[in-house]
């Protein structure tokens, strides 16, 4: 027992530093979102301020166009998270599990188009979107997100579809399944996990994309919360009490819906579906 | 139940040709064991039979009526895989009676049908559990019950026991014949094992490369085997070859030398030959009764001794029950009886009776 002592703490140690390391911003987010403007340069570099209030979060929540930001967030987060994750699901498994001429064409293609750095695709898009009115509305963020997030969405449903055996929907389709009935009831439920991670991926990529958002969208109206914390820099200042607070609300639904889906993540549902 | 015609069946994957062309009547209730060496298109076969894979060419009929162009769920055929393949988010109760709650068969049908086959297979006590809080042998009598519920055309098995240990094998090789003899269901099964083929088929059918080499009843194919690779395929441990030109006295090896046989057919005279016997067939002498051998490996299995000789420098397997070969000095006698000998030509076919 001993001798393994040393390798356990340096390991305990090495996880503990890394944790400290990744939640550090989150932390600093947390303590100037509760520091009293006044006390912000005041105080200089503490871990916590010596009073803390939480004026900052009264008033974006009061005075600032931040709910409508926020709700604009959770519309285009959560429906670019369906939108993509149905499609993924539905091109993961065919490219899973038919084999067609074409198949790596569309492979390739699919990779391409995550080649292109997205600047570049920002006019073109915008020339798109424009005549068809979908510019400044949440149901072209909706469309340019899915666009952009199938091709890895597809991939990843697709390397979960490969860990499901085939004589799974085999043995479904002769039992007397359709092929679509032995998705839908044999393999989509075995795949909640891949669902799950899939959703959460696509949702926190749309929630925190800025680029399209401030490219498309002018005005608070259909501004998602990314674009809005631009607003708390004004010409002469920047209100960092507000845009942390705003931060940290923005960081709620997020961390709700992780809370939702994490039992899908936990893997293992396949276990015993054949020879183990 | 029902009968299956395979006609002039070919597949090819691309321009890979798996099945050369197979013909097969499998009559109504039979037992039918397919076996090969791996990669021969034995489950390919069975695979095209349920319907899981496409017809490249011929046509396959299930009661007379010609179901290529059916989906499996249409063609009423159960198939017991050798994963088992149970659906890992249903309990066992679930997984028995998925396919009869797809037909919307009634509530207490189902239940019934369930709980009749749970009890024939002993899975009383775990039709709560799921299949991962079972073993590998209760996995695999879930697996014959989700195809025994649902009383199919037919049933197909590919090598159901492989995953299992010898005891539970056997076990599992009795019940399935008791279940055969229960149900009478048309059954094909596929198998490398050569008890459970000897044991549970009416017929056997034995592939090679894609071409079915001879069909027929355990005993034929192990008494009368139609080509040098039924020959050595069947029967364990396999039958020995001896390989030279046959002549008056015998057969001249390539060496030179004569071993001593029976009288070999007289229209053989001269031909290049292969002699086969098999290994409980040989008879063994003291030394210098007979030919003489070289003793190389005495492996006693318990039931009988292998031994393992060299005569001519052809190595050559014997099986007795005797056990007084367990202490036999380097050298023996043996004679091959020609009463016991199978003859093949050059291109490997049977010749005589
Ligand atoms: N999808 C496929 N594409 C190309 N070739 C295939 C495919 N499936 C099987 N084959 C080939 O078909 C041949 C027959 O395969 P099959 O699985 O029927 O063999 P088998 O007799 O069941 O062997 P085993 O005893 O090892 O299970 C093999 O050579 C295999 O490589
Ligand atoms: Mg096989």
């Amino acid at each position: 027992m001993r001798s393994s002592l040393l390798p356990t703490v340096a390991h305990r140690l090495a996880i503990f530093a890394y944790i400290i390391f990744a939640l550090f911003p989150l932390f600093w987010l947390l303590k100037v979102s509760v520091t009293p403007n006044d006390l912000l340069y005041s105080e200089g570099v503490r871990l916590w301020p010596s009073q803390t209030t939480f004026e900052h979060y009264a008033d974006v929540l009061r005075h600032s166009a931040f709910p409508t930001f926020f709700k604009n967030s959770v519309i285009v987060s959560g429906s670019t998270a369906i939108v993509v994750t149905i499609c993924a699901s539905l091109s993961g498994y065919a490219l899973s599990r038919f084999s067609f001429r074409t198949k790596y064409w569309i492979i390739a293609l699919m990779l391409l188009t995550q080649m292109f750095p997205l600047v570049m695709l920002v006019a073109p898009i915008f020339k798109i979107l424009s005549p068809l009115g979908l510019t400044n509305s949440l149901t072209g963020l909706v469309i340019v997100y899915s666009a952009f997030n199938v091709p890895f969405a597809t991939f990843l449903m697709q390397s979960f579809f490969d860990g499901i055996p085939k004589d799974l929907e085999e043995a479904a389709m002769i039992d007397g399944a359709t092929r679509f009935v032995a998705f839908r009831q044999i393999i989509l439920p075995l795949t909640l996990p891949g669902i799950a991670a899939t959703l959460g991926f696509v949702f926190t990529a749309a929630w925190s994309e800025l680029l399209f958002a401030l490219m498309l969208i002018n005005g608070n109206d259909a501004a998602t919360f990314p674009v809005g914390l631009l607003t708390f820099v004004s010409k002469f200042s920047v209100d960092f009490g507000q845009m942390m607070a705003a931060g940290i609300l923005a960081l709620i639904p997020a961390g709700f819906f992780f809370l939702l889906i994490q039992r899908y993540l936990v893997q293992g549902l396949t276990a015993g579906a054949v020879k183990g | 139940m029902a009968s299956i015609d395979i006609k002039n069946l070919k597949k090819a994957y691309g321009t890979f040709s798996v099945l050369h062309g197979i013909d097969l009547l499998i009559k109504d209730g039979e037992f039918i064991v397919l076996v090969g060496p791996s990669g021969c298109g034995k489950s390919t076969l069975l695979r095209m039979i349920a319907g899981l894979e496409d017809v490249s060419e011929g046509e396959i009929q299930i009661d007379g009526l010609r179901v290529n162009e059916r989906h499996p769920k249409d063609r009423d055929i159960a198939m017991v895989f050798q994963s088992y393949a149970l659906y890992p988010h249903m309990t066992v109760a679930e997984n028995m009676s998925y396919s009869l709650r797809l037909r919307r068969a009634a509530k207490e049908t189902t239940a019934r049908a369930v709980s009749a086959a749970s009890q024939k297979l002993g899975l009383d006590p775990f039709l709560e559990r799921r299949p991962k809080a079972l073993s590998g042998g209760q996995r695999q009598r879930v697996a014959m019950g989700r195809a025994i519920v649902r009383q199919p055309k037919a049933f197909l098995f590919d090598e159901p026991l492989s995953n299992l240990d010898a005891r539970l094998r056997e076990q599992m090789r009795a019940e399935i014949k008791k279940m055969h003899a229960d149900l009478k269901a048309t059954s094909i099964y596929v198998t490398h094992d050569q008890i459970e083929a000897m044991t549970l088929a009416d017929r056997i059918v034995a592939m090679h490369g894609g071409v079915v080499q001879q069909v027929g009843s355990p005993l034929e194919l192990y008494d009368r085997p139609a080509n040098l690779f039924v020959a050595g395929f069947i029967g364990s441990p396999g039958m020995n070859f001896l390989e030279g030109r046959a002549e008056d006295g015998g057969l001249r090896l390539r060496d030179g030398s004569l071993v001593v046989l029976g009288a070999l057919s007289k229209d053989l005279k001269g031909q290049e030959v292969t002699v086969g016997v098999r290994p409980e067939h040989v008879v063994l002498h003291h030394e210098g009764e007979g030919m003489s051998a070289r003793v190389d490996l005495i492996e006693p299995t318990g039931f009988g001794i292998i031994v393992h000789l060299q005569l001519n420098g052809l190595p050559i397997k014997v099986f007795t029950l005797d056990r007084s070969a367990l202490s036999c000095g380097p050298n023996i006698g043996v004679t091959l009886p020609a009463e016991h000998l199978h003859l093949f030509d050059a291109q490997g076919i049977r010749q005589g009776a």
